[in-house]
């Protein structure tokens, strides 16, 4: 199922051109296990408009890309999708160069921003982007969806900044859904900044913290044999889900301190 | 429907174990992010508008007649803290023993055998609706205020907080109350279109962070 901010017209954006009605725009990237080398190729690298990818070095059988900017954005109207799939064996790892900044745009559209990830059995997935920053004035909508086969690993990081230094934020929605052996294994909605439903700021919801992010490894092995809940410091906790993952929840003051606390994670985790 | 059925199920004498939970109100009084009515005003806005829709909406799907079993796969996903579904399950079991025996049924009764350790309470309360002759929009109702009414009343005891005022306080957030019902049951009739999918998802990272924090202390008044 799609998430509702996905329905909205497109309008008259065209691909990888800005105009007013904003840019539409996909990258796509798809990653395979060479069968003469055992190690992992690329036979879709495909970037457009505002997305670039570049394959970078990666460490031993692994591919690695990097999402570039081509240019500033997501403004509102901008409707960006990243879509990157690990077939059977295949290891890849995604990054990018710098951090998405959503930025206002002209009509006072959103902007939306799609990432569609797909994982076989026995490929294993590091979708690991620097942090999105919120404007403020600007309107993003972000939706994330990994589909996972029984046997896919991902360990996956999203961070949302509220706001350049300073700054008070722009309106965030994010939805990230985690599909694994085709049943739901995470879906989670937060939205906040001017306009979002209220109480968002407040000690149920962030409690004035201005980043907040998410760590979610999911391995095969989790199934039997799962990691105990624990905190790490006041403000993030690690807790199994209902299936062979975790999830690590962290908001900090700022983007730095939020980064330390998932870096963390991330080593608890190896 | 009967809205006297309504007001039983309502009830915070309803005999559904929901006293001993602060909903998040212990760890936030410890924490030193509820001190007042007003800052338990603002967390009870924060809930309800997250976990407490998603808990709405549940409950209207369950009322309608949505397949439980899909509903409480789905409360999972939307309940990433292991303590909170934990919670979830001894409410929703504790709910389930005083629902049928209030309004006995063959709905009630193939849920308790399907989930012996207990569904997520909203799901129950939700089919525990439907038993009552009651409605979507009813269900959403009793979810959505009991998003609030636990926090406020755990409040009074934790922070010694003048009951008036945290009575107070859930007046003046009723107006919330009535649009996430109406929220709620416009999502659960979406369900029945395109699936679970369709509900909402909204969360609350400190909810769930402090959430893990709590389960771990010694010593707590709430069980959450």
């Amino acid at each position: 199922m799609t998430a509702p901010a996905d329905l909205a017209p497109v309008g008259l954006a065209t691909a990888g051109v800005r105009d007013i009605a904003g840019v539409q725009a996909t990258a796509r990237i798809v990653a395979e296990v060479d069968p003469r080398r055992g190690s992992t190729v690329l036979p879709v690298l495909a970037g457009e408009g505002p997305l670039a990818v570049r394959r970078t070095r990666g460490a031993g059988a692994e591919a690695q890309v990097t999402l570039v900017g081509a240019m500033s954005g997501p403004l509102g109207g901008d409707h960006l999708t990243v879509e990157a799939e690990a077939r059977a064996g295949a290891r890849l790892r995604i990054g990018s160069a710098a951090a998405t900044i959503a930025l206002p745009g002209q009509a006072g559209e959103p902007a939306h921003y799609a990432v569609r990830l797909t994982v076989e059995d026995g490929a294993e997935l590091h979708w690991l982007p620097e942090q999105l920053i919120s404007v403020h004035g600007s309107d993003l909508r972000v939706t994330t969806h990994a589909e996972l086969a029984p046997h896919a690993r991902l360990l996956l990081r999203e961070e949302q900044v509220l706001g350049r230094s300073d700054e008070p934020p722009g309106r965030l929605t994010t939805r990230l859904t985690l599909r694994h052996a085709g049943r739901v294994l995470l879906d989670q909605e937060l939205a906040c900044g001017p306009g979002a439903p209220g109480g968002w700021d407040g000690p149920a919801v962030l409690g004035g913290h201005r980043a907040v992010g998410q760590l979610v490894a999911v391995r095969p092995e989790f199934a039997d044999d799962p990691p105990k809940p624990r905190t790490l410091g006041e403000y993030a906790a690690l807790t199994p889900l209902a299936g062979p993952a975790v999830l690590v929840t962290a908001v900090a003051p700022d983007a730095l301190r939020l980064r330390r606390t998932l870096d963390e994670a991330v080593r608890l985790l190896r | 429907m009967s809205r006297a059925a309504l007001l039983v199920l309502a009830d915070g004498r309803f005999p559904a174990g929901g006293h001993a939970h602060s909903g998040g109100a212990e760890a936030a009084v410890a924490a030193g992010r509820v001190t007042d009515a007003a800052s338990l005003a603002d967390f009870c806005r924060g809930r309800l508008h997250t976990t407490g829709l998603t808990a709405a909406a549940l409950a209207a799907a369950a009322a309608l007649g949505v397949d439980p079993l899909e509903l409480d796969a789905a409360a999972d996903a939307r309940t990433p803290s292991a303590a909170l579904r934990t919670a979830a399950r001894k409410l929703g079991r504790q709910l389930m023993r005083a629902a049928r025996a209030t309004w006995p049924s063959a709905e009630l009764d193939a849920l308790a055998a399907a989930r012996p350790r207990g569904a997520h309470q909203p799901v129950v309360l939700g089919l525990t609706a439907r038993a009552a002759a009651l409605g979507p929009t009813d269900a959403a109702y009793c979810a959505a205020y009991e998003t609030l009414s636990g926090p406020a009343t755990a409040t009074v005891r934790l922070l010694s907080l003048d009951p008036f005022d945290a009575t107070a306080v859930l007046a003046r957030l009723a107006p919330d109350v009535d649009r996430i019902a109406d929220q709620a049951t416009d999502a659960a009739r979406r369900v029945l279109d395109h699936g679970p999918d369709a509900l909402p998802a909204a969360s609350a990272p400190l909810l769930e962070i402090s959430a893990e924090a709590h389960g771990g202390w010694p010593v707590r008044l709430f069980a959450s």
